[in-house]
This record gives structure tokens, C-alpha cells and sequence, in this order.
């Protein structure tokens, strides 16, 4: 148990925040882009351990938060079918579409359920062979592996009545998008549970071709400051690197197996990202040879125009330009338990952490 | 498959991802999903389990915030 007091220590912390602050001469802006330490930079309070010369920012790191209206508004299309069981993870479930939300559907009698894994939804798919079961598959390459396993096991055991709706996304383009964009940053905080699957390796591009630190940052207040940390040194000697700091549980060339199977099931395709629009080869769409498995491939629907609402923000907070409490909404007309966007929607949202931890 | 424990939930996951030659009984995993992304050192594993345990308080004193405002805050 010593070893985790270690990692929480209030000594470690504050010997962390000290070298930092002597350390950090100019100033530098970085970014994180895992929901995961969105939420526990404002937890542990982070900002306030730091120098003035260091700012930290959130990017697009929240799955629920860069995925498409119009994503939303397919999936409610979907779950208005006959025979047809939606299945998606619960932080979906309240994300505003154009005119509705999962959340209502379900009230009116769609049948939507929330599962904690893609194998659920296979179960639900084996027991009502009559009806089509489609899985929504968000996420980033920390999610995207289950929803590949899933469609393998539906093809091996011939669940033919199962599919999924992807919008499954990859990291790296959005963070070289944002430097192509001209947002101020030096640095990225890069994400922990992403960097299990994927390595190092790929982030290689942001040091090399745009200068710019990678830290893959573990999620405890210690963790946290030792990233900044290396960054911070990596910006006053001006020699960005990847480097991670999260080494007990991210390997330099991920997990092997699981990147074996994205390549199986999925290609790259251009794909929109709420703030940042569309990113050349970011999405995850499911290969031809899986087609059987791909409901964009199988179902016809309609789909209502895609209305974006006026007032919200979270593109800029996305992108990193523009604070939650920049906006009008905030804590007003949007709060948790009325979200206005998908910021506030999901735990892993700047809106919802600032409005959780900071307000 | 395996059997894992979080806290005091039991879960079951899919070790597909994982070399299973790697793998004993007692072992600890980064459990996301339903699947095992990646094999633990047991201290790593401990420290999150006590993560967990605070986030547990966390949203019992949420759980009790709200009963006391009588507005739904997460």
C-alpha cells in the first residue's frame, strides 16, 4: 500500500510543483487530449500547483464530445425501425441529436439498451435472432479493438442479424489538425489508455515534423505533474520528444494483438470531429469484407437535417480556443442534467468537469 | 475467458487481446469494455482499485449533495 500513497504523496506533489515552477521560464501551453485527465487535472486540482508560465488545456480527447450531430440523428433513425434493438454504451444515451435525443426514443418505446460491452450485445443479438441488433461504436483506439473482436465473434458465430454504426476515430490526426489550425500549444499531455493499444510510436510525426513535446502521462496527481514536467524541460531546451512517463502500463509498440485486429476489421476514412471538421484519415469504417456487419451497409434510413444549436460552444472548447466559462450557456440554460452539447454530456467533457470541479 | 473482481463486482473478460501464456491466475488487467487491454504490475493494480474505492465516496457524497439540494447533479 505504500506504493500507492507514493503516487498520491502530498510531499511528491509539492517537490513536483516546485521544480516545475523553477524550471518554466517562458511561457508554454499544453494540452491534453484524453477525457481521462480532463477530468483528473480539475479533480486534483493541477492548475493550481502550477507556475503562471504553464497553462494547461483540453482538447478533443472525449469521445461522446467530437462525434456528429448527424451521428446522433442516424442512430435515432436506426432505433425508429421496426425490429430493430439499439445497443450503445450510456454516455450516448443524452447526447442531443438535431431534434431528439436516445434518451427520448427510449421513452417512446424504442428499444435502446445500454450495455457495458459490444459482448453484451452479441448476447442480446443470440437471443432475438428475429431482430436486428446494432451496436453504436464510438471511441478512440482505447474502444475501437472491442467493437473489432465483437464483429469477428459475430462472424464466427454467424450472428447475422448483429452490426454496428461506426464512428470510431484515431488520436493522431486531430492533434497534428490543431497545430495545422494555429492553435497555441507547445506541448501535448498525450493520452494514457489510447498509447496501451497504440505505443508511442505513432505520435513520433508531432515531435519530429511539428516540433511540438508528446508526454503519455499516467492519471494520478504525481503522474500528472511529471509529465508537465518533462515537457516543460523539453520546451526550455527546445528538444521535443516522445516520452512516456505512464511506463507501467504503455509499451512503446502497444498491444500487438489488439492492433492486429483493427487492421483486420476497420480501414481509415476521412471523418468529422465536432471543432476541428473533417480530418483527413481519421475515422474507423469497416472494411467491405465485413459488409455483412457494417449497418450503414445493411439498413436504409432517413435521416432528419442536422441542426446545430445556437449558443454552444463546445467546438471552440474542443479545439482548445475557448474555455466552458467563455460561454453564455454555461451553468445556465446548459447544465449536466440538462445539456445543451456534448461537452456537458459526458463525465469525460471540459464543460462537465469545469462545472463539476472549478465553478 | 476470465473472471475478474473490481472492488467488491465480479466481471467476467474477454482475455482475446492478451497472450494468454502471459497470464496466471491472480494477475492483474486494464480491464476496459469487457476486455483486457493489457496485463498489470500488481502495484499498478492496487493503486486504481483505490481509485475506484474514492470515487465510490466520491458519488456517495454527490449521491448525498443531491438529497440535501434536491437537484440531480451527475
Amino acid at each position: 500500500m505504500k506504493f500507492i500513497d507514493e503516487f498520491r504523496d502530498k510531499a511528491a506533489v509539492l517537490a513536483l510543483s516546485e521544480q516545475i515552477k523553477k524550471e518554466s521560464r517562458h511561457p508554454i501551453r499544453i494540452m491534453e487530449v484524453c477525457g481521462g485527465h480532463t477530468m483528473a487535472i480539475q479533480r486534483f486540482g493541477i492548475p493550481s500547483l502550477l507556475p503562471e508560465t504553464v497553462e494547461l488545456i483540453s482538447g478533443p480527447g472525449c469521445p461522446v464530445c467530437v462525434t456528429s450531430r448527424a451521428f446522433i440523428d442516424k442512430a435515432i433513425a436506426y432505433s425508429r425501425l421496426p425490429n430493430v434493438i439499439i445497443t450503445t454504451y450510456g454516455d450516448l444515451i443524452r447526447v442531443p441529436g438535431s431534434t431528439s435525443t436516445l434518451d427520448k426514443e427510449k421513452a417512446e418505446g424504442a428499444d435502446i439498451r445500454i450495455v457495458y460491452s459490444i459482448l453484451d450485445a452479441l448476447e442480446i443479438a443470440k437471443h432475438n435472432r428475429r431482430k436486428k441488433i446494432i451496436f453504436l461504436g464510438i471511441g478512440f483506439e482505447t474502444t475501437s479493438p472491442a467493437t473489432a473482436a465483437g464483429i469477428l465473434k459475430a462472424e464466427m458465430a454467424g450472428l447475422f442479424n448483429f452490426s454496428v454504426y461506426s464512428a470510431h476515430k484515431v488520436m493522431p490526426p486531430a492533434m497534428a489538425a490543431l497545430i495545422d489550425a494555429g492553435v497555441n500549444i507547445q506541448g501535448y499531455l498525450g493520452p494514457g489508455h489510447v498509447s496501451t493499444i497504440t505505443g508511442s510510436k505513432i505520435y513520433d510525426f508531432i515531435a519530429q515534423d511539428y516540433g511540438l513535446g508528446v508526454v503519455i502521462s499516467g492519471f494520478e496527481p504525481t503522474d500528472i505533474l511529471q509529465s508537465v514536467l518533462m515537457l516543460v524541460r523539453q520546451f526550455e531546451n527546445r528538444k521535443p520528444a516522445v516520452e512516456i512517463q505512464y511506463s507501467r502500463a504503455v509499451k512503446p509498440l502497444g498491444n500487438p494483438k489488439a492492433l492486429a485486429m483493427l487492421e483486420e476489421v476497420f480501414y481509415l476514412a476521412d471523418d468529422w470531429w465536432r471543432g476541428l471538421g473533417v480530418l483527413n484519415a481519421s475515422g474507423m469504417k469497416i472494411k467491405s469484407k465485413f459488409a455483412a456487419f457494417d449497418a450503414e451497409k445493411q439498413l436504409e434510413v432517413e435521416v432528419e437535417p442536422t441542426r446545430e444549436d445556437k449558443g454552444c460552444i463546445c467546438g471552440s472548447v474542443l479545439k482548445g480556443v475557448a474555455k466552458p466559462s467563455d460561454c453564455k450557456l454555461f451553468g445556465k440554460a446548459c447544465t449536466p442534467s440538462d445539456p445543451v452539447g456534448s461537452c456537458m454530456v459526458s463525465n469525460e467533457g471540459a464543460c462537465a468537469a469545469y462545472y463539476r470541479f472549478v465553478r | 475467458m476470465a473472471r475478474c473482481s473490481v472492488g467488491q463486482a465480479e466481471y467476467e473478460a474477454s482475455l482475446q487481446m492478451l497472450d494468454i501464456n502471459e497470464l496466471a491466475v491472480g494477475d492483474y488487467v486494464l480491464l476496459h469494455t469487457g476486455f483486457a487491454l493489457q496485463k498489470i504490475s500488481e502495484e499498478e493494480a492496487i493503486e486504481t482499485l483505490k481509485l475506484f474505492d474514492e470515487f465510490e465516496a466520491f458519488n456517495e457524497s454527490l449521491d448525498e449533495e443531491e438529497k440535501q439540494s434536491g437537484q440531480r447533479i451527475v
